[in-house]
This record gives structure tokens, C-alpha cells and sequence, in this order.
């Protein structure tokens, strides 16, 4: 029985190092329910509530979720989307051909902690919601190590869970995500809209006023920074720059059918981010301060509230372990795919334990994505202007190295100065992004011309010792 | 057979999110929105696994 379990596990085929085939390429429809399951999670039970703890203003949090979501569909539709179905191979795959296999191994083992980190927040989420039947305390915002062992035991219970559907692969996340995707998103609509007479909006005229009033006041809760429109766009553009500026959905937009399938992330910011932002921060305001998700949600939407955190938490949880998955896949190759998602999938609940992640999302989210982007900008500028310059792409593999050092030291170099730029001229994480992008294209450009042309050079001079 | 389950699955729907436009309208208590919520998410998640992501036959071979 155990054999057969295995080897049924062993025979899914989930493209790891070749392109996917044509006949294994995916229609809209799966995007659209894909990303809008995944960004209806159970972190913006989370981040929503941070934005009113941290002060916004209603119009800066109305503006900046338009602009910001706006630039991250922008950013998933013309930047990620058209390499992925161009060269239809992981992010890791890609990086390896590029960087190297020492160089992409270290990117990897960052990278899937970084999911692990991720994923282990959202299994914590869920857990707020599945303990509240058995009256199991939960941890506030100000815990840092596992509370109660009734807590450690509901994270164990959600996180295998979690990590067997994410063993099962790609095609049963994607199904499992379409079958919530529209139930959840009403759940977060209705919910706000059943709370909003206790906070005394009783027309769609007196939102406006109740807003700006008695949920996004403008003034933070002592001990937290003032959020700005600022904060809120950078926030909304980057809460997921590892994903398209960074590149990470090649390994998912890589079975789409067409390059435009990169819009469906429309479906995950607007209905998704912006509308579950807004609902989440009413609940708070609702539950005059109380930030735990599974209490809030069921406070307005009782058990189907409950269920709601759940689900979004394991939605999301779902694709995250299923993407640091590969990431360890791609550094042992010869291991299947699904013993190493089971190994992560264990590392990601012993994180979830640990409800630091959940009180620290914001900033841990905006350096998530920080560190991942230079590869992203290293990857986009090999792939449309090292062409165009004279030098070859993929140089790892086409001269045969295991470390690409223009691609290392572009990494090194430019995280180093996003650190220098936080440290000493005291610019916020969120707005790190940015700068950090150009900074790494350029490196890459300029460290790529001196490092070809010098191995060139050191080849012409072997074949010429050679020839004498 | 499928269609009557589509058909349920929508009720399923319009029970999660109905309620709530009530409580907003004063037409309905709080408690009793919360109850009907309920019974549409276990009409949804009984029916729409039986339809939802089945493949038309053409489509695999694309």
C-alpha cells in the first residue's frame, strides 16, 4: 500500500527542469482562480488591521491601495508574464542557466526559508480560526514564542494538512483554490457589510464619514509609526515584488497559454488585496481594537467566518510551500518533488508556532520581497538587454560555470546598499524596492561586460598558447 | 444532475452574502445572518466540488 502511495507520488510530472509542454498549458479560467485564492489569504485578516494600527488616513488608504495594486498587476503583466511563457521554465531552472548551480543554490535555500517564513504565518492565521471551538488561547500581538500547547497542537494539525494537499501539486492547489476563491471573497464582503450598523454606517453616504472618523483615523496606536499614501502604495506594489519584479511566478505563469494571462493578478489585487484590506480594517473597528483574525471573523461572520480564516490561510499557505518546494527540489534534483515539499512543509509548521511572524508581517513582507528582487531585475535584464550589448545570456550554462560572479556580486552588492541606505540615511524598508531594482540592473550590466570580456579574453589566450 | 447542483451552489452564494445587505438594511438580526451564512457555505462546499474544475474533453488536447 505504502509502495504504491510512492510510487503514484513519484509519477507527477511537474515540469521541473524542461519547458512545459504545450498540451500541459493552462487556460485563464486557472489564473483568475489561482490568484484571486491567493491573495484573498488569511494574512490580510492581518495586514488591514496593521494599516489602522499604524494610522492611515482613509483617503491615503483608499488612494494608495489603487496606485499601489495597480503597479503590482502592471509589474506581474509586463514584466514577469512575458518571460515565463517565452522560456516556460521554473524561476529556479532560469536562474540556474544563468547564475549557475553553486550561485542558485544559495539563492534557493534563501529563497525557500523566505517561503517557509511566509507559509508558516499563514498556517498561523488559520490556526487563530481553528482553535476558537476549542477554546484554545490565542496568542495577542505582543507574544513572540508559542503560548499555550493547545496552540502548538491546532499549528501542527493545520500545517500537515496544508502540507499534504501541497504534495499532491500544482493541479490540485489550483483546483482546491478555484472551489474557494468565490465562496471566500463574499465571506470578506459580507462580513463588513454586517458590522458596519454597530459602527453606525447605516447608508452608502455615511461610509465616507464613519471612514475617516472611527476606522482609518489618521492617528496610529502609540508605539507604531504614522503609514502615509506613501507607505500604503509602496506597501501594495511590493507586498509581492518577489512574485513579479522578482520573478518568482515564472514558475506558475509558466502554463500559461498567453503572456496577457499576467492581468489575472488582477483578480488578487483588487478583489482581493484592496477589498480585504478595506473589509478587515472595518472588522477591527468593529471589534473595537481586538487584531486576532479567527476571533474577529467570527465576531461578524460566526463559524463561516471561521471556516473563512481558515481556508484563506490555507489557500495561500498551499502555492507558498508548493513554490519553496521546488526551490529545494532544484538544488537535489535526484530527490522527488513531494518528499522534499513534506521536509519543508515540517519546517514551515515548526515557524508557524512562532506567532512573531504574524506581529512583525508587514516588515517581514517587505524584506521577503526585498531580498528576492535583485535576481528578478538580473534575470529581466539578461533576458532583453545582455542580448542587445554584445554579451550571452544564460552565461552560466553557455560557458559552462558554476558561479556566475557578475550575477553573485550584483546580488551582494546591491543588498548591501539597500541595507547602507536603511542604516545610515534612515530610508524605510518599504520604499527599498525601488532604488534597489536600477541599482541591480545597472550592476548586473556593468559587472557582466567586465566579467564576459575578461573570460574572453582569458580563453583567447589559452587557445593562442596552445596553437604556438 | 450537474445543473441542479450548479443551481444549489448559487443558493449556496447568495446565502453567504445576502444576509449581510439585511443586517446593513436593519431588515434582519446580526445572530440570524450568521446562521443563514453558515448554511450557505455548506450548500456551497457539498456541490461545487461535483462541478467546478471538471475539464470539457476537447480542452485536454489543446
Amino acid at each position: 500500500m505504502k509502495k504504491t502511495l510512492a510510487s503514484q507520488l513519484d509519477s507527477i510530472n511537474e515540469y521541473e527542469r524542461e519547458p512545459v509542454p504545450k498540451h500541459q498549458q493552462k487556460g485563464l479560467k486557472s489564473f483568475i482562480g489561482m490568484y484571486a485564492g491567493e491573495h484573498t489569504a488569511g494574512t490580510e485578516f492581518v495586514i488591514g488591521p496593521l494599516f489602522v494600527v499604524h494610522g492611515v488616513s482613509a483617503p491615503d488608504l483608499f488612494l494608495g491601495l489603487l496606485v499601489g495594486n495597480l503597479l503590482a498587476v502592471l509589474s506581474w503583466a509586463f514584466l514577469c508574464a512575458p518571460i515565463a511563457v517565452k522560456v516556460r521554465l521554473t524561476l529556479y531552472y532560469q536562474l540556474e542557466k544563468i547564475c549557475g548551480r553553486y550561485l542558485v543554490s544559495g539563492y534557493n535555500i534563501v529563497n525557500a526559508l523566505m517561503f517557509c517564513f511566509l507559509a508558516g504565518s499563514m498556517i498561523a492565521v488559520a490556526a487563530t480560526a481553528v482553535g476558537i471551538p476549542f477554546n484554545i488561547a490565542m496568542p495577542g500581538l505582543e507574544d513572540l514564542y508559542p503560548t499555550s500547547v493547545g496552540w502548538m497542537v491546532t499549528v501542527f494539525f493545520v500545517g500537515s494538512v496544508i502540507t499534504l494537499v501541497a504534495i499532491l501539486g500544482y493541479e490540485q492547489i489550483s483546483k482546491f483554490a478555484n472551489i474557494c476563491a468565490p465562496w471566500m471573497i463574499l465571506v470578506f464582503v459580507a462580513a463588513a457589510f454586517a458590522v458596519m450598523p454597530q459602527l453606525g454606517i447605516t447608508s452608502l453616504e455615511s461610509f465616507w464619514n464613519v471612514a475617516q472618523t472611527r476606522i482609518w483615523d489618521g492617528v496610529p496606536v502609540a508605539g507604531f509609526s504614522k503609514f502615509t499614501f506613501w507607505h500604503v502604495t509602496f506597501f501594495a506594489w511590493f507586498a509581492n515584488m518577489a512574485m513579479h519584479i522578482g520573478m518568482g511566478d515564472l514558475s506558475i505563469l509558466r502554463y500559461a497559454r498567453k503572456w496577457q494571462y499576467g492581468f489575472a493578478s488582477a483578480t488578487g489585487m483588487f478583489i482581493g488585496h484592496v477589498m480585504a484590506w478595506i473589509a478587515s480594517g472595518i472588522l477591527v473597528a468593529a471589534a473595537s481594537g481586538e487584531v486576532t483574525p479567527g476571533p474577529i471573523a467570527y465576531n461578524s461572520a460566526g463559524i463561516a467566518g471561521a471556516i473563512c480564516v481558515m481556508i484563506a490561510g490555507w489557500t495561500t499557505a498551499n502555492p507558498t510551500i508548493y513554490r519553496a518546494g521546488l526551490a529545494i527540489q532544484s538544488i537535489v534534483p535526484m530527490v522527488k518533488r513531494w518528499k522534499v515539499t513534506m521536509v519543508v512543509g515540517l519546517v514551515t509548521t515548526i515557524a508557524a508556532l512562532f506567532p512573531a511572524l504574524v506581529m512583525r508581517l508587514l516588515d517581514f513582507v517587505a524584506l521577503y520581497g526585498l531580498v528576492l528582487m535583485p535576481m528578478g531585475a538580473i534575470i529581466f535584464i539578461d533576458f532583453y538587454i545582455i542580448p542587445k550589448i554584445g554579451l550571452r545570456s544564460n552565461y552560466a550554462e553557455v560557458a559552462k560555470k558554476s558561479f556566475n560572479v557578475a550575477a553573485g556580486l550584483t546580488w551582494l552588492v546591491t543588498l548591501l546598499l539597500c541595507l547602507s541606505l536603511n542604516f545610515y540615511q534612515g530610508v524605510e524598508i518599504f520604499f527599498l524596492g525601488l532604488p534597489g531594482w536600477f541599482i541591480a540592473a545597472t550592476l548586473y550590466i556593468v559587472i557582466s561586460k567586465l566579467y564576459q570580456q575578461k573570460e574572453i579574453e582569458q580563453q583567447e589566450v589559452k587557445v593562442s598558447a596552445k596553437s604556438l | 444532475m450537474q445543473a441542479i447542483l450548479k443551481i444549489i451552489s448559487y443558493i449556496g452564494l447568495i446565502l453567504t452574502v445576502v444576509p449581510s445587505f439585511l443586517v446593513f438594511s436593519g431588515a434582519i438580526e446580526l445572530s440570524f445572518h450568521k446562521t443563514l451564512m453558515l448554511i450557505g457555505t455548506l450548500l456551497w462546499f457539498f456541490t461545487a466540488p461535483f462541478w467546478m474544475n471538471k475539464q470539457k474533453p476537447s480542452e485536454s488536447k489543446v
